[in-house]
């Protein structure tokens, strides 16, 4: 399964994903081919179970699904659109067969605020956290205010029209359940975003030339290439570890741990991307912003580095001196087969 | 080489937890009778009565085949026991390299012979090997070592040299040593892998007192030592392969980011169950690496335990998790000051003085940080 939805994904991408297209995104264009290729494709419901409609894939394989659109900067909501999917499956709801579908965490009295592609969607599953219910909401006649991340990449304020709601129920998920889900998300757009930032900076450095050899030659670029790369590998295996234990809701301390260092690791990673590329990766010309605007966009979404670092702190703290081994090994269930 | 396939889902096979569950109660009986100060010293604390009874435990050379004392568990049997005991500071310095090291060495390049007479031993927890690598002048250059076995007429060796920075030489029973065997040779040919009992006449063991004033390290030479045939380990001058090919187990273990552990311990201990916000930020962050650095390090082992040799992703595991441990000092220093008083904060204090003084060695021993980073820079392709 992993193989097949990474072979997929991962063709997809590169095939449609161009600077043209990202840049026509960041001015508001909405890319409506490719979300029709992804449709197709089945994607948006990979993690509902088979009777809800969708794909029954674990999350450790979407985890692949996910790592491709941070790698390619893709410039449609597919992470968010398969959790919140999940999320109505969790809750026992249906998901809607088609249509750009988005989740949020707010009052379905006031306005949301933060809503991805807000004005995209037809579709938002929001975690009510006065009401405790998850519910589905129809976007149409919704009032949007459009705002976005450094990235460029919509996150908007919603007011729901009335008569919005589709589906409601109550759930047993985590009072935090979405913006669990959203870091987890973001853990692994990092990820992949890292390690694309890695192979661009590595062949960089083997083409431009200064001083009559190659910038690659010097031990100085090449220590800078390989912290870049350790940085990378870091963020991918602690989301890795933040997808194989989600089950199906996102897994506390793994996600914790997954969004802190990814989100430590994209700020160390853009910085060294930009100091190999030099003044041609400050360009907008140059494609290598793409990357590194959004990784910023990302480590501060769904919580900081810190958040979740302070969040596991006193999880840690409470467990005590000799609770933390524990609740280290445990962190992997050593029965778990993805 | 993709540098996002380098590490898949963090999975240990499911049928470890009793023995998990067993190493665990032993050291939670054990550990009264050790105070911090002492575990603090990790994996360079020496107690030969404790690897005895390890081994009395069965829990050395679990890779080993039973036929020689083993006991034909996987490397996850191998990496449970090994994150258990380094999570406590036990002592396990004695036994450690030829655990880890000198055993499946032994085990795959030696003869019949060197099997029977070595990995029992090794399995008890009663035969200890230190690695000569290091000479005065062949630090991270290591294919310049000149120390010198020259094959005689009867077909014995003759040992001439100096090993140094060799941790443990004056507490254990044999080294085995890089050396030339072709004199005629250059670089990374003509060396070969050697055991030397290091009892033998002309060797001569000199402690080097390190700045936290212990003498974990040694200057060994070799004055005429009269080595017998069989103290050639593999082919001959095949050493530089047969030593490098150890790396990735060497690399990506437990002990390569629970150096500092006690010490970590300590500090949630001190820090007591209501943190304020710096304090929760900073030990939640520790926790988030060191969850990070398990998921790593047990990824590798599950693709040691196929087959492969994952060079690059333990170099990476080394790099980030020896980084990690000198930064629990960095975090320690930061909240000292903001500790309760009393018994705990006063333990984490010298704790802190212990493993501040160790740091500076956890990204030297097993290959330099800069050694490494070059290695992963040639994995990535730049050259």
């Amino acid at each position: 399964m992993r193989t097949l939805l990474q072979d997929s994904i991962e063709r997809l991408l590169a095939d449609s994903v161009t600077p043209d297209l990202l840049r026509a995104a960041e001015t508001g264009v909405w890319s409506a081919d490719l979300w029709a290729e992804i449709e197709a494709l089945g994607l948006p419901l990979a993690a509902v179970p088979e009777d809800l409609g969708g794909t029954g894939a674990s999350w450790s394989d979407i985890f692949v699904v996910v790592r491709a659109c941070g790698a390619a900067s893709a410039p449609v909501p597919l992470p968010e659109a398969i959790l919140a999917n999940s999320l109505l499956a969790t809750a026992g709801l249906t998901p809607p067969e088609s249509g750009v579908i988005v989740f949020a965490a707010g009052s379905a009295g006031g306005p949301i605020t933060d809503v991805p592609w807000g004005r995209h969607a037809q579709w938002l599953v929001l975690q009510d956290t006065d009401a405790g219910r998850l519910a589905l909401h129809s976007l149409t006649g919704a009032q949007v205010v459009t705002d976005s991340n450094v990235a460029g990449e919509p996150r908007d304020t919603v007011t729901l029209a009335s008569g919005s709601l589709m589906a409601d129920a109550a759930i047993s998920v985590s009072t935090d359940a979405a913006i669990r889900g959203g870091a987890m998300l973001r853990s692994a757009q990092m990820a992949g975003g890292l390690g694309r930032l890695t192979e661009l900076s590595a062949d960089y450095a083997n083409e431009r030339v200064q001083f009559g050899r190659p910038i690659g030659k010097f031990q100085a670029v090449q220590q800078q290439l390989a912290l870049l790369a350790t940085q990378a590998a870091a963020a991918v295996a602690a989301a890795e570890a933040a997808f194989l234990m989600a089950a199906p809701e996102a897994d506390f301390l793994t996600t914790a741990s997954a969004k802190a260092v990814s989100g430590e690791a994209a700020g160390k990673g853009a910085a060294i991307a930009h100091a190999v590329f030099g003044a041609i990766g400050f360009t907008h010309e140059h494609s290598l912003h793409f990357l590194t605007r959004r990784l910023w966009a990302w480590r501060a979404e769904y919580g900081s580095d810190a958040f979740w670092a302070e969040r596991l702190g006193h999880a840690i703290a409470e467990a005590g001196d000799d609770g933390l081994w524990p609740l280290v090994t445990d962190a992997f269930a050593e029965t778990s087969n993805p | 080489m993709n540098l996002l396939d380098q590490f898949g889902p963090p999975v240990l096979p499911s049928g470890l937890e009793p023995l998990r569950a067993a190493v665990r109660a032993f050291l939670t009986d054990w550990a009264p009778s050790y105070p911090a100060e002492k575990r603090a010293l990790s994996w360079m604390g020496f107690d030969a009565d404790f690897s005895r009874l390890l081994g009395t435990k069965g829990w050395l050379g679990l890779s080993i085949p039973k036929q020689y004392g083993g006991h034909d568990a996987s490397p996850f049997e191998r990496f449970v026991v090994s994150e258990e005991l380094l999570a406590a500071g036990a002592p396990v310095t004695a036994h450690w390299i030829a655990d880890r090291q000198s055993a499946p060495l032994i085990l795959r390049h030696g003869t019949d012979a060197q099997k029977e007479r070595y990995l029992p031993a090794i399995c008890a927890g009663e035969m200890y090997f230190c690695i000569g690598m290091s000479e005065p002048a062949s630090g991270s250059d290591l294919a310049s070592v000149r120390t010198r076995a020259d094959r005689q007429a009867d077909g014995s060796w003759l040992l001439n040299g100096r090993k140094v920075w060799t941790t443990n030489a004056d507490r254990c029973h044999f080294m085995i040593a890089l050396v030339r065997t072709d004199p005629a040779s250059e670089r990374q040919a003509g060396l070969s892998q050697i055991i030397v009992d290091l009892t033998l006449p002309g060797v001569m063991i000199r402690p080097i007192k390190d700045l936290s004033g212990h003498e974990h390290f040694n200057e060994v030479t070799f004055d005429d030592v009269r080595l017998d045939a069989d103290a050639l380990i593999g082919v001959e001058g095949d050493g530089w392969a047969q030593a490098t090919s150890e790396l990735a187990f060497e690399r990506s273990g437990p002990e390569r980011f629970l150096s500092a552990m006690t010490l970590f311990r300590c500090l949630v201990g001190a820090v007591g169950p209501t943190p304020d916000a710096r304090q929760a930020m900073e030990i939640g962050r520790l926790a988030a690496w060191l969850v990070s650095l398990r998921s790593m390090s047990i990824s590798v082992t599950a693709q040691l335990a196929s087959g492969e040799d994952p060079v690059w992703a333990a170099s990476c595991v080394k790099d980030l998790g020896t980084g990690y441990e000198q930064d629990t000092v960095e975090v320690a220093m930061r909240l000292i000051d903001s500790l309760p008083p009393g018994e705990q904060a006063a333990t984490t204090r010298r704790v802190l003085a212990i493993v501040q003084s160790m740091a500076p060695s956890f990204s030297l021993r097993g290959g330099t940080r800069e050694i490494l980073r070059g290695i992963l820079a040639r994995g990535l392709g730049v050259r």
